[in-house]
């Protein structure tokens, strides 16, 4: 069933909202858009197509507690991080960072199930956001995802001074029941004009044949590798911007008499201390971890999963690369070509 | 529900200096007794707060009962620490991560060959104390064992008294790299050692050591007949989280906290040289 609120309203469904739940949406701080908590004092950018960090850090934060400690002596205190209890709503999810949440289950609801990320998620509900304007750096149609009507426990598609809504889910049901019916029209029409866009869009028809558990050695052994990563700087920026990137450091911070704080924290295969041991590393220049980063997403990834690939296709690395090396480059340059 | 992550507390009851820079830890859980049961080849994280965690294999096997063992080298931040603790200080442990040697499948009535390099001989320790301990379900068992010299030889007293000894059913060959005073055994390195052996080619080896050792041994076994399939090493790479997430660990499709450490070298062979 398709619900309707106007723009003029969505301040105090927002504040219903967060009356019973914390609500994450994209909101504007600094310049730049990004997921946040919402208050009344937010600056709401539903309007965003991108935020500058994905959606992942809903379910899968940046810097995130995992056990403190308590030493005296020789004796330790071990105290766990307490799992999420309490129900939380993201709003305004793009597509592309939605699909990326199914990507991370893959890894952290495969056996043994992360406890922190399963109670995130046990606890979110996802509002995603259908692309009025799909931008040039777009490409997640190459990958089977839909701008126009994107997944989650709520779709919503934003039409002039109307917000349209259509749960999918039981979750999503609880959450808009309240809001009064709207029309299919509109959405169908939306729907439509978006269609248009995405099908003239210039990196919607990348050719993904090869890139699978099959050719797995002969796209690892292709020289082409080392003239992709020259530029690299290894500035991790790419893995940071990325909404499928899930690799985690885990670190101690000795805070004296307060104890000790053992949190996890995004990290990048593109750092050089990555898979640094007390007798060197396994990767010791760029250019192998840069083509651990893309083999991982492209090779290995649907290698284990189904020919299902470790990209959605967002475009935040084309965007924020200081040297324009993403993975756009390296679909066209290890791929089958349309001559061979 | 967080255990998979979150460490328990063990204590160090005891410390063995075996060489100048390896010390066995023996580990048990608060109030006496295994911190978790294990299988031979599997790896635990061992942890002091505000120092670092890390990933060592268990090196006692798992027919002893009441602690487990672990075979230390100091080489870094945690280890480096680890070698300067008393007993009954407290530590972290968690595991026991990993896909152990297949013991009681294909490694069963088996002759066996087990080729080890320094402190490489640590995750063997655990699988040869398992096989003396259940002799009659395997056959022959050979053990190669080399080090920089006679001091670098790891678990030496147990090797002379309890592995060499007649009644073990098991013949020992050790060798040292350099001439020694006071060693009267075999000098040279241990691939070569392997061929003047000269071992049937029906074995099912298990080798671990230095990288380069085990490229060397890889040549000499294929020398002297050996197949990859009956070959079976395993591996160390960085790792933080030991559930196959974090990332570090990741060759090719397999996470090798995970899906390892023990591979077979055929199995090596479908993946990316990068360990």
């Amino acid at each position: 069933m398709m619900k309707k609120i106007s723009f003029q309203d969505l301040p105090r469904l927002f504040r219903e909202i967060s009356e019973t739940q914390t609500l994450i949406a994209p909101i504007e701080k600094c310049g730049q858009v990004n997921f946040g908590v919402w208050t009344p004092d937010s600056t709401l950018r539903l309007d965003a197509l991108k935020t500058v960090k994905s959606a992942k850090g809903a379910f899968f934060p940046q810097v995130e507690d995992i056990v403190h400690f308590r030493m005296k002596d020789k004796t330790i205190d071990i105290h766990p991080a307490e799992v999420l209890t309490e129900d939380f709503v993201i709003f305004g999810v793009r597509a592309c960072d939605a699909r990326s949440f199914e990507l991370l289950d893959r890894v952290f609801l495969a056996d043994p199930v992360d406890p922190f990320y399963a109670a995130r998620r046990k606890h979110g509900t996802v509002v995603t956001l259908a692309c009025n304007q799909p931008e040039e750096t777009c490409f997640c149609t190459n990958f089977g995802i839909d701008a126009a009507d994107p997944c989650g426990d709520v779709t919503a598609w934003m039409d002039r001074d109307t917000l349209y809504l259509r749960a999918n889910t039981e979750k999503g049901e609880a959450l808009i029941s309240r809001l009064e019916n709207g029309e299919e029209a509109p959405v169908e029409d939306l729907k439509k004009s978006i269609g248009e866009i995405l099908k003239k869009l210039p990196l919607n028809d990348l050719n993904l044949t090869g890139f699978d558990g099959d050719h797995l050695m002969e796209k690892f052994n292709d020289p082409k590798w080392e003239e992709l990563a020259r530029g690299c700087l290894g500035c991790g920026t790419c893995t940071f911007v990325c909404p499928t990137c899930q690799c985690y450091d885990v670190r101690d911070f000795d805070a004296g008499e307060n104890g000790i704080q053992r949190y996890r924290c995004w990290d990048s295969c593109m750092f050089s201390d990555f898979t640094l041991m007390a007798h060197g590393t396994n990767r010791p220049t760029q250019t192998e971890r840069f083509r651990q980063r893309f083999m991982h997403k492209l090779v290995y990834f649907p290698a284990k999963n189904e020919g299902l690939y470790s990209c959605v296709g967002c475009g935040r690395c084309l965007e924020k690369c200081p040297q324009s090396i993403h993975i756009v480059n390296v679909i066209k340059s290890l791929g089958v070509k349309e001559d061979d | 529900m967080t255990d998979n992550i979150i460490p328990m507390l063990g204590v160090v009851t005891d410390i063995r200096t075996d060489t100048p820079d390896i010390k066995t830890f023996r580990v048990e859980a608060v109030g006496g007794g295994k911190c978790f049961e294990h299988k031979p080849g599997q790896c635990a994280m061992l942890s002091i707060p505000g120092v670092g965690e890390a990933m060592f294999s268990i090196t006692s096997s798992p027919t002893v009962a009441g602690y487990q063992e672990f075979a230390i080298k100091k080489c870094g931040c945690v280890t480096e620490w680890l070698h300067h603790m008393d007993v009954g200080q407290q530590i972290t442990i968690r595991g026991p991560y990993g896909k152990p040697f297949p013991v009681d499948d294909e490694l069963r009535n088996k002759d066996l060959l087990f080729i080890a390099g320094g402190v490489g001989l640590a995750p063997l320790h655990s699988v040869i104390n398992y096989v003396l301990d259940n002799r009659s379900d395997y056959g022959k068992v050979d053990i190669v064992y080399g080090s920089r010299s006679k001091e670098d030889l790891l678990d030496l007293p147990e090797i002379q008294s309890v592995w060499a000894d007649p009644k073990s059913g098991m013949n020992v060959h050790l060798t040292i790299d350099r001439e020694q005073e006071g060693w009267d055994g075999h000098v040279g390195f241990v691939p070569n050692f392997v061929k003047e052996l000269d071992f049937d080619p029906s074995r099912t080896v298990l080798v671990c050591g230095p990288p380069i050792m085990i490229k060397f041994v890889l040549e000499a076994l294929t020398e002297l007949g050996f197949e990859k399939t009956q070959i079976y090493t395993t591996m160390e790479l960085r790792m933080k989280c030991g559930v196959g997430k974090c990332g570090r660990c990741n060759i090719g499709d397999k996470y090798v906290c995970k899906d390892g450490p023990v591979f077979r070298f055929d199995e090596l062979d479908e993946l990316p040289a990068e360990y």
